[in-house]
């Protein structure tokens, strides 16, 4: 018996451990570098798609709407996922409320080749693209007001990306 | 002597105004329609985490159970708490009804409600890996008793202290699996 409580607190200390990694990681913005990005493709484990479809840019047939001039917000979200619905209210809500920024949710049953490309694993991801509608980062999991913003003020701050000149 | 401050005249009005301002309206609320014509019936999300808590103690009992016949019974009556959640979604479970009965009308109303397809998934994950340990579990492989009710423990934990949504995690894997296999 006192193995048993051992194994049940072991249990448990590994689900606490498992659920604070996971409530840290989500919605935090994650930066992506061009030269991550291009190591990703050549590691994929998929046949090799044509380089033209691995661009880090996102073209407007793509999205359904013309990219945001400083950021654009494309949430990949499933329909079942209750985090994504909040994701969705927070992202809209950033977007009416700064110009230039454009929030888009996109469904991943009918966008699966985006989430190959972009190696989504989990919904809700968002990549977050800057003024030239390329990838800069993203986040995923339940983002809140305060990680979006972050993420908008960081978004500032890589190279190219939009700087007051 | 009887002092006349209640007046019996207006039977029509209900006291949801106390003087004390304790919930004075927000400032600003959220856009009209904010829910975007998303699917209408939404349940409390509370409830499936107090659901998940009450599957969490009965599965650590399992697990102190040890490998007994004791400890296979009581993962059988997990694994059908989990087939009525699964066939009737989480608010139609077991663990639902007990929400309802006992420990929603002590709450206050829900500030959002929560789609019940998440839940109910997450409710199939759970029949899955509880199921298998019962079935190898009866056919004499006793370490999955223990094995599946630890898996499980971990994931109803998840659920019920950090509101870890199983559904949202493994779904796109298994859409990606399954397309990949398809094509």
């Amino acid at each position: 018996m006192p193995m048993r409580i051992e194994l049940l607190l072991a249990v448990l200390v590994l689900a606490g451990a498992l659920g604070w990694w996971w409530s840290w990681r989500n919605g935090r913005f994650t930066a992506v570098s061009e030269r991550v990005a291009a190591v990703a493709h050549e590691t994929d484990d998929a046949p090799a798609p044509p380089a033209s479809t691995v661009s880090p840019r996102l073209t407007p047939q793509e999205l359904g709407v013309e990219p945001g001039t400083r950021a654009t917000f494309v949430q990949l979200s499933s329909e079942v996922c209750a985090p994504c619905r909040r994701t969705a209210v927070v992202l809209s809500a950033l977007a009416s409320d700064h110009p230039g920024v454009v929030h888009v949710e996109l469904d991943v049953e009918q966008n699966l080749e985006l989430v190959r490309r972009f190696h989504v694993l989990r919904t809700p991801t968002v990549l977050v693209l800057g003024p030239d509608a390329t990838v800069r980062g993203r986040m995923s999991g339940a983002v809140s007001h305060h990680h979006a913003i972050a993420s908008l003020e960081s978004l500032g701050q890589c190279p190219g990306g939009a700087r007051a000149h | 002597m009887t002092d006349q401050t209640s007046t019996p005249g207006d039977d029509g009005r209900t006291p949801d105004a106390p003087t004390s301002d304790g919930r004075a309206p927000a400032a600003r609320t959220p856009a009209g329609g904010t829910a975007s014509g998303r699917s209408p019936g939404g349940i409390d999300p509370r409830g499936p985490r107090v659901g998940a808590a009450i599957t969490a103690v009965l599965l650590a009992v399992t697990l102190l159970l040890g490998t007994g016949g004791a400890a296979l019974a009581l993962l059988a009556v997990i694994a059908a708490l989990f087939l009525v959640g699964t066939v009737r979604g989480a608010q139609g479970s077991v663990q639902g009804r007990v929400f309802r009965a006992l420990v929603q009308p002590r709450l206050a109303p829900p500030t959002e409600l929560e789609d019940p397809r998440p839940p109910r998934f997450a409710q199939g994950v759970g029949l899955v890996i509880t199921g298998a340990g019962v079935l190898l579990g009866a056919a004499g492989v006793v370490a999955a008793i223990p094995t599946a009710a630890a898996l499980a423990l971990v994931a109803a934990f998840l659920n019920a202290v950090f509101g870890l949504c199983l559904g949202c995690e493994m779904y796109l894997l298994g859409l990606r699996l399954r397309s990949r296999s398809a094509g």
